[in-house]
């Protein structure tokens, strides 16, 4: 597995995944723990609750990578996500939060 | 009626509840309210472990032979720490476990609190679910919902950990929730059955390869009916082994880095591999491009995310496998394959399982093979990990599910004296083998003294090479014969040892006539502890060098 580098130096493009999922402390541990643990890198990260705050949604921008597909089926395994919705990179939810990133 | 309960009594009734008879753990500071409730439950038995890791396995034990989740116990900080060994090991072979620890009171969690640990946050990566309780209300939703996820779909491990203010805060009681019960799983589709159907109607060299999910879903014997129907070679994983009888005219006995060379040899020839709840690990497939090259491959399991990962599948069933086989049965055309078969054969004349000196009791093989011969099929065999764990995989004629316990994915050596000692509390009518080695017995000896104060029907046989002896043989074949850190220079006196720990011991190699000293040791009941040395310079063979294609065997 020491792909990780050559993976991510090929990425062709980014992903933006959008996951909804209960919201308490933990959630977000379980979440990125999927990638930390496959050393893949999440690239942004953005979460806010939705509704009466008992769930949250979670924004993640990622690079695109042979493991992704798995990493989505992980995510669905977890007890606490209620779905994964996957878009391209060019979903407004990041670009228009690029001028909070300017050096 | 409405009682008055704290978060302790209600955790021990919801487990009382659940049908839980049988609980090992360690107390400790944090989860005493926990067991101040636990003595006074009438219906559960405590077993007092000696090592949290060493209660980990005792509920592994428990729930491998009962396939029904098991509870074990410890308190916070290095209790928790020390269980987390053996929750991985649940994890990596889909045991379903519900693991309860103590924890420092809410007010105190985050300040490095005496024995505060972060339980929830170590368990994340190894549970298959874990929860932080934050409410005695809470443990009335949390505790059924533990046992539903760890015994539903994929079975795993389940940690629930609970503050001590938790635990001691009251609460009025009126309803009881339902027990919490594995949810039945979604049926395979009908159009993808028809397919695969199909596709083995039409294969000319199928195999059938078996992983530890036919196990976990009571699913041996419709495979077994499968195979025989459709005349289909059947290999199995080390974690599948007994859902066929090894000795079944269609078995063609554990695949993978330490197989007989027929079997590999055999799968490098198929055309059409029906994997069923098996996981492509990397010790049975070696390397995966190399592996069933020529084969289309039928997957089924239950964990969508096993579909595609390591091989890519040409019919991927999201199902549980005894589902899918019970639709699959009727639509299976019955089918001798007679040149298949006569292949099949060939290979295993040509390309054997050699076991040398196997009616020879001081011998690695004979020991085994004298073993057996003491019991019958009802036995439970458990090994640890090692030289002896292959041995045994390879030469015990297991015949039933669910009667061998290995350490599979995690590999965890200490794995088989504990979860002997809990196969033995649940199913106290068999006898329980137990083969170790001399490294790995050492990592969980103390519970041989569990073993005595429980009196439990267990054998231990103890393969006593005074090494390390994977180490010892990857040393000596990939490292060029650069021995180091894999002998020992002191080696314990297991008998005495064993004595002292309170249980009978056996030393073989001072019997005049070891079968029948065996026999004896065997026969008699409760725990014994039997020492047979055995010889540094055997190697498991044949094996699958590291990183090679499976087909590549060396050794005998």
């Amino acid at each position: 597995m020491n792909a990780t580098n050559r993976n991510e130096q090929t990425a062709l493009d980014r992903a933006v995944l959008e996951i909804d999922v209960n919201n308490h402390p933990g959630v977000m541990s379980h979440v990125v723990g999927l990638f930390s643990r496959r050393t893949y890198n999440v690239e942004g990260i953005l979460c806010l609750p939705v509704d009466d705050g008992a769930r949250s949604r979670i924004w993640l921008l990622l690079n695109e990578d042979q493991r992704l597909p798995q990493v989505i089926k992980q995510a669905e395994k977890l007890e606490d996500v209620i779905a994964v919705r996957r878009h391209a990179a060019d979903h407004a939810v990041f670009s228009q939060l690029e001028a909070f990133f300017q050096a | 009626m409405t009682e008055t309960l704290t978060g302790a009594q209600i955790t021990i009734r919801l487990l009382e509840r659940q049908g839980i008879r049988t609980i090992a753990g360690i107390p400790g500071g944090a989860i005493l309210p926990i067991y101040d409730a636990l003595g006074q439950s009438t219906l559960i038995h405590h077993v007092l472990a000696r090592h949290e890791q060493g209660a980990g396995f005792m509920a592994q034990g428990m729930a491998r032979v009962s396939g029904q989740p098991a509870v074990c116990l410890a308190s916070s900080g290095p209790g928790a720490t020390n269980l987390l060994t053996a929750i991985a090991d649940a994890k990596l072979d889909s045991i379903p476990l519900v693991a309860i620890t103590g924890q420092v009171p809410r007010a105190m969690i985050g300040t490095d609190a005496f024995q505060e640990v972060d339980t929830y946050g170590l368990s994340i990566p190894i549970t298959k679910h874990n929860f932080l309780v934050n409410s005695a209300e809470e443990l009335l939703e949390v505790i059924p919902r533990a046992f539903e996820i760890a015994a539903s779909g994929r079975p795993g491990p389940v940690l629930i950990d609970i503050p001590k203010d938790v635990q001691t805060q009251a609460i009025e009681v009126a309803d009881w929730p339902a027990p919490g019960t594995a949810r039945p799983a979604a049926p395979a589709a009908p159009t993808q059955i028809a397919e695969a159907a199909a596709m083995i109607n039409e294969a000319q060299r199928p195999i059938l390869y078996l992983g530890g999910g036919v196990v976990h879903s009571g699913a041996s014997h419709l495979a077994v009916d499968l195979a025989e129907k459709a005349h289909l070679p059947t290999v199995m994983t080390l974690m599948a082994l007994g859902s066929m009888p090894v000795d079944h005219p269609l078995s063609l006995g554990m695949l993978g880095m330490h197989a007989a060379r027929y079997t590999n040899l055999a799968l490098d020839e198929c055309d059409l591999l029906i994997a069923v709840g098996a996981r492509f690990d990397d010790r049975a497939t070696g390397k995966v491009a190399a592996f069933c090259s020529q084969a289309k491959i039928i997957h089924i399991d239950i964990d969508p995310a096993e579909l595609d990962k390591i091989k890519t599948a040409n019919l991927a069933i999201g199902a549980d496998v005894g589902e899918a086989l019970t639709q699959l049965l009727p639509a299976v055309a019955e089918n001798t394959r007679k040149s298949w078969g006569d292949r099949i054969a060939a290979l295993r004349m040509e390309f054997p399982l050699h076991m040398p000196e196997a009616a020879n009791p001081r011998s690695h093989f004979g020991l085994i093979r004298t073993v057996a011969a003491c019991l019958d099929d009802s036995a439970i065999i458990a090994t640890d990990v090692g030289q002896h764990q292959m041995w045994v995989a390879q030469a015990y004629p297991l015949r039933r599910p669910r009667q061998w316990l290995t350490s599979g994915g995690l590999g965890t050596m200490g794995f088989g004296v504990p979860a002997a000692i809990g196969a033995a509390l649940a199913e106290p009518q068999r006898t329980v083998v137990c083969f170790t080695g001399d490294g790995s017995i050492m990592m969980n000896i103390q519970e041989l003294v569990t073993a005595a104060e429980e009196n439990v029907n267990l054998k231990i046989v103890l393969m006593d090479n005074a090494s390390l002896g994977l180490v010892h043989q990857q040393q000596t074949l990939f490292y060029g014969e650069r021995l180091f850190a894999s002998q020992f220079k002191v080696t314990p006196d297991f008998i005495k040892v064993a004595q002292g720990l309170g249980i009978a011991a056996l030393d073989l190699d001072l019997a005049a006539d070891p079968a029948a000293a065996l026999q004896e040791a065997i026969a008699r009941p409760g725990p014994c502890l039997i020492h047979a040395s055995i010889d540094v310079e055997q190697k498991v063979y044949p094996m699958v060098p590291p990183g090679a294609a499976n087909r590549e065997m060396i050794g005998a």
